[in-house]
């Protein structure tokens, strides 16, 4: 038996059938072909699915699709803007905050629900707000920097919330 | 993950009636609240539901609420929003804490209290399937295992710890519990919600099949009162404590009038130390008297051969935590 279910994924309604069973993550991935969010230890344990879920940070490997009718998802293909890159995007690369990037996605959206929230945190906020991730590569102070930095870059005047993305409340 | 029919409710009194029906049925039937525990389980095959009754259909289960001097939170509130919460921070700091100290920011996004307070126990024999107690065999493989995380006080015969972190804070805040079950609605104490595997080795609290925590209600807090969360764990993020403590103490002209300390990752229930309270009640608070109410609390505690570490780290943090509450000068 599969369910019905209509969710607003980076600004774009979507339909879906799911089985009862299938979590966000599945849906995302198979459903929606949106590979960016990854599928890591699938219990919680390493952040690498997250995604925002009506603006906050969620485990997408740990909700179910059925439960979220009529919901807010941004993944990372939702981001960037047309203007190009988000400024935590250019951060990452600019301080050298992927390697293998398979935390990267994940990271990111950590990030942002961080910085819509607290958009000028300290070291330790940042810290704090990206607890949820693991990283096997970086050693996490390059990513813990970039983010600082877009911080400040996301302070500029100007600078535009990307395509079809709404303030978390 | 085995399927099942995804059942939403739109009130407790319909949610109430699916369990029973189910159970009439002989089917078995899950509650999920934000499911970061339950979807672990059943990807693991732990529960095999045929129904998972999703408790967030149902509205007016969440938030703070002031009632009089009181305060209801509903069951479906979120550990984030119970972490950032104004009055629960100024008033009920424990529990704030506490809330604030669980699993990472991702998990307190969905994760519930309801859910925090009834989520299964998290040790990795239970975790990974074997055939322990916990899941419906014959034996605790901690015991002569790997027990580095496992009791000191109150096993046997599993000897896992209560892994939820409001659990003990809620205990020492002294809040009530709210039921909803066939028959209505009942009050339950906090201390008395939780139970030992003696008294039932599969299940870790009182509540029955057909049975829904709706309700967590905090007492009005006297003016005296302070109140904090300590945790240790191995890292800063997503673990469940080593040892923590949930304390209350309420004080008038400088000296303690009440205490209330509860210990969390030490018992297979949130564990209640009140020989170590007494020694605190009538007394003013100094280094001396704290090191008293650390070694009271551990009196007793029955180490198995890998957790004995837990001892001193439990006094260490007693200590600590009741120097922390020093009314304000
Ligand atoms: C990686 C990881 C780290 C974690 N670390 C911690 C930690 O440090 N501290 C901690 O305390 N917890 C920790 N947890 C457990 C975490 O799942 C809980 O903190 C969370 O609060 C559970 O809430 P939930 O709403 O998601 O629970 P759910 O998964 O929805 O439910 C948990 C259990 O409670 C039952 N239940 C849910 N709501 C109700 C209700 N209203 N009435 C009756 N039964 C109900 C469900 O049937 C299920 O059996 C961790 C979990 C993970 C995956
Ligand atoms: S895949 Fe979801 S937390 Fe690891
Ligand atoms: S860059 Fe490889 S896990 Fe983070």
């Amino acid at each position: 038996m599969s369910i019905s279910l209509c969710v607003i994924v980076n600004g774009n309604e979507h339909h879906l059938d799911v089985a009862p069973h299938h979590t966000l993550l599945d849906a995302l991935r198979e459903e929606l072909g949106l590979t960016g969010t990854k599928r890591g230890c699938e219990v919680g344990d390493c952040g690498a699915c997250t995604v925002l879920l009506n603006g906050k940070a969620v485990n997408s490997c740990l909700v179910l699709a059925a439960e979220t009718e009529g919901a807010e998802v941004v993944t990372i293909e939702g981001v960037a803007g047309r203007e190009g890159l988000h400024p935590l995007q250019e951060a990452f690369i600019r301080e050298g905050a992927v390697q293998c990037g398979f935390c990267t996605p994940g990271m990111i959206l950590s990030a942002l629900a961080l910085l819509r929230e607290n958009p000028r945190p300290s070291d330790a906020e940042v810290r704090q707000a990206l607890s949820g991730n693991l990283c096997r590569c970086t050693g996490y102070a390059k990513i813990v920097q970039a983010v600082l930095d877009a911080s400040d870059a996301s302070l500029v005047p100007g600078f535009g919330r990307p395509e079809g993305l709404r303030p978390s409340r | 993950m085995k399927s099942f029919v995804n059942v939403n409710p739109k009130s407790l009194d319909e949610a109430v009636a699916v369990l029973d029906r189910a159970r009439a049925q002989g089917k078995k039937a899950a509650l999920a609240g934000g499911g970061s525990d339950l979807l672990g389980m059943l990807k693991d095959h732990l529960v095999q539901p045929d129904l998972v009754v999703n408790l967030k259909s149902i509205s007016g289960l969440e938030g703070v609420h002031r009632e009089g001097e009181r305060v209801r939170i509903g069951a479906l509130t979120t550990l984030d929003e119970i972490a950032r919460h104004p009055l629960l921070v100024e008033r009920y700091a424990a529990l704030a804490q506490a809330a604030g100290l669980a699993a990472s920011p991702q998990i307190r996004n969905v994760g519930t209290l309801g859910g925090n307070v009834n989520q299964r126990p998290w040790c990795h024999y239970f975790r990974q399937g074997f055939p322990c107690f916990k899941n419906g065999g014959k034996m605790c493989y901690a015991v002569a295992g790997e027990n580095q995380f496992h009791a000191l006080f109150g096993g046997g015969p599993a000897f896992i710890v209560h892994p939820s972190d409001t659990a003990p804070a809620l205990v020492a805040l002294e809040a009530e519990f709210k039921v909803m079950g066939p028959s209505g609605a009942k009050i339950i104490p906090a201390e008395k919600y939780f139970i030992l595997p003696r008294e039932d080795v599969l299940r870790e609290n009182v509540l029955g099949e057909n049975e829904i925590l709706a309700e967590v209600i905090l007492p009005a807090a006297p003016s005296g009162l302070r109140s904090t969360y300590l945790k240790i764990r191995d890292r800063q993020a997503w673990d469940h404590a080593i040892v923590s403590i949930g304390a209350a103490l309420e004080w008038e002209g400088g000296r303690c009038r009440k205490a209330r300390l509860v210990l969390g990752g030490v018992a297979p229930i949130p564990w209640r130390v009140p020989n170590a309270e007494r020694l605190l009640e009538g007394k003013s608070l100094g280094e001396a008297l704290a090191r008293q109410v650390a070694e009271a609390a551990l009196a007793g505690a029955q180490p198995l051969a890998k957790n004995g570490y837990k001892v001193p780290l439990a006094k260490a943090t007693v200590r600590r935590a009741v120097l922390s509450l020093l009314p304000a000068a």
